[in-house]
């Protein structure tokens, strides 16, 4: 599956109380959750995302609770793939169980600067900056994780099967 | 090679002899639990699957504290679906507005988590069991719905970080200053993945109210779960309450960790998590003079019955400063019930205190004490990230039930010797 976007960046430890505010946590709609995604550390962000468009981070991206409210509400706002140094734990597992791509690059997240144009493969996690040409592989998931991921998240991945 | 006290829980639920770090495994789970936010999300999950029935409604635990009593209608609507769910399917561990807590400290507090345990729950801090001896963790709805399926979930065996605690906690420090220096030592993604396993003299010098808070936050280091060995504390707080039979595992002598670190907990002075990120730990001498408008003493990371008896053994004849407001919630009803008896209730109403029915509510700027704009909070609670509390420009500092009381009297950021 090829994605293509613009980047957002941002720094190091986002917490998923930045990703998604407690106050919003009482809904399950994943359209009100993306609209207040990333509101406390970016308030232009829902006004600037378009469908497509990427999030690059530094170390340890989703550190915190355990919402899955937070992968939730970035994978709803358009965003179709997080690249980030490191994850933290219990968000790299909600995201891939809810059908968000994610890589972690640190050499893509060094090179890569906030509104550059990027595209990427999940297939073989070829990642390339079309602003500057340069490109970087990140790992690929395994084929199982993908084919949950493309289905839409662990649950439908199993009720396909 | 040998196994860590975390692998062998593991092994033992997966029904392997053994089990090395990095082994994808899957394991028969003790109990699953789930919350008022996170509950609604599983159960919409569960819906899709066309499976009518959990696997077995005795492993399930739902427990309605986070933004109950509710706040809002929405969140009164979050509820009603796990109500409803509860009744459907038979869950008897369902705690309501009434017989609920704040989750980490009632499930304990109920029997219904043990030593030996393999327990998941959809909240990030279900790592506080490890008090007992168990392997517990966080994880998110779609795991918990698979968990409520399934009656199992899957597992990527970690390695271990070993902390050797020695001595004895100095006066006016307990287990909240140990985690805020740990974390402060090794970063909020310093046991990124890992267990922290948790030994050493000391260990018999914590009560197990401080091994709740040690194992509380061992989230706010990136791990998966913290430990503690089982020993005559831990057996002692649990009988009578837990419903099943322990299960006592220790580590291994060779088994390998992947960094050991010593710590005198005689040493650790009052400690406190600048904003906004729990590494950011501090001692006294670095605090420097920070003007608060509120403290929160509660959560499941210290609202337990020791941490309330040390908020009022400061507050005993002090008043709260003006323009401080201060909030004081029992994580559940038993602990409210024994704070009225033993008269704590009393010295934080006469102190200028409030004292709340169990809620998360604050801590994770729900209701209950939400900050305004600019505003500064001392709290026991768990997590200082930009608007964790209220409004995105308010801060919170992450603290001791000493340093908290001490900072209500004071209406600045202060240790107890300050008095």
């Amino acid at each position: 599956m090829l994605v293509k976007g613009r980047v957002f960046k941002y720094g190091n430890d986002v917490d998923t109380d930045v990703i998604i505010p407690a106050r919003y946590l009482n809904t399950t709609s994943e359209e009100e959750l993306a609209s207040h995604c990333m509101e406390d550390i970016d308030a232009d962000f829902v006004k600037n995302v378009k469908k497509g468009d990427i999030i690059v981070a530094g170390d340890n991206f989703g550190c915190g609770s355990s919402r899955e409210h937070a992968p939730i509400a970035i994978k709803a706002s358009g965003v179709s793939l997080v690249i980030a140094n490191s994850f933290a734990r219990i968000f790299y597992r909600n995201s891939i169980n809810i059908g968000l791509p994610i890589l972690e690059c640190p050499e893509a997240v060094k090179a890569i600067s906030a509104g550059d144009e990027v595209s990427c493969e999940l297939s073989t996690g070829v990642i390339k900056d079309e602003t500057t040409g340069k490109t970087f592989t990140a790992e690929a998931f395994p084929e199982f994780i993908q084919a949950i991921i493309s289905d839409g998240g662990l649950l439908r991945h199993l009720s396909k099967k | 090679m040998g196994m860590t006290m975390s692998q062998k829980i593991l092994a033992a639920h997966a029904g392997m002899k053994e089990v090395k770090a990095g082994q994808l495994i899957n394991a028969k789970i003790d109990l699953a639990l789930a919350n008022d936010i996170t509950g609604p999300v599983a159960i919409k999950e569960f819906g899709k699957t066309g499976v009518k029935n959990v696997s077995d409604s005795a492993k399930i635990a739902l427990v309605m504290d986070h933004f109950a009593p509710n706040k809002d209608i929405k969140s009164a609507q979050q509820c009603k679906i796990c109500r409803e769910f509860a009744a459907e399917q038979n869950i008897e561990n369902f705690f309501d507005v009434g017989k609920m807590g704040i989750e980490h400290a009632l499930l304990p507090e109920q029997g219904l988590v043990g030593a030996g345990d393999l327990v998941i729950g959809a909240d990030s801090h279900t790592c506080t069991y490890g008090a007992l001896g168990a392997f517990s963790t966080g994880v998110g709805s779609t795991d918990m719905c698979a968990g409520m399926m399934s009656g199992e979930a899957w597992f990527k065996v970690p390695s271990a970080i070993k902390f050797v605690l020695h001595g004895k906690p100095a006066k006016y420090t307990c287990g909240k200053d140990v985690i805020l220096h740990i974390i402060g030592l090794i970063g909020v993604d310093g046991a990124l993945y890992k267990s922290m396993e948790f030994t050493g003299d000391g260990v018999a010098n914590l009560s197990i109210d401080d091994r709740f808070t040690i194992c509380n936050m061992a989230i706010e280091a990136g791990a998966k779960n913290g430990i503690f060995p089982v020993d005559g504390v831990t057996l002692e707080y649990m009988k009578g309450r837990f419903k099943r039979e322990a299960r006592i595992f220790s580590a291994d002598d060779d088994a390998e960790y992947d960094a050991v670190y010593d710590i005198d907990l005689s040493a650790l002075k009052p400690t406190v998590a600048f904003p906004h990120l729990p590494e950011n730990a501090k001692t006294e001498e670095a605090w420097g003079d920070i003007k608060i408008n509120q403290v929160v003493i509660g959560s499941c990371t210290n609202g337990h019955i020791s941490d309330l008896r040390i908020a009022a053994e400061i507050l005993k004849g002090r008043k709260v400063a003006k323009n401080v407001r201060a909030i004081i919630i029992p994580a559940t009803n038993e602990i409210y019930l024994q704070a009225v008896h033993e008269g704590l209730v009393d010295i934080f109403i006469n102190a200028g205190a409030i004292v709340s029915t169990p809620t998360c509510g604050p801590c994770l700027g729900g209701y209950m004490g939400i900050l305004a704009e600019n505003e500064r909070a001392v709290s026991t609670t768990n997590r200082n990230f930009v608007g964790r509390m209220g409004h995105v420009s308010s801060e919170v500092y992450l603290a001791s039930p000493y340093v908290a009381a001490a900072s209500a009297v004071t209406g600045r950021l202060s240790s107890p010797e300050d008095l």
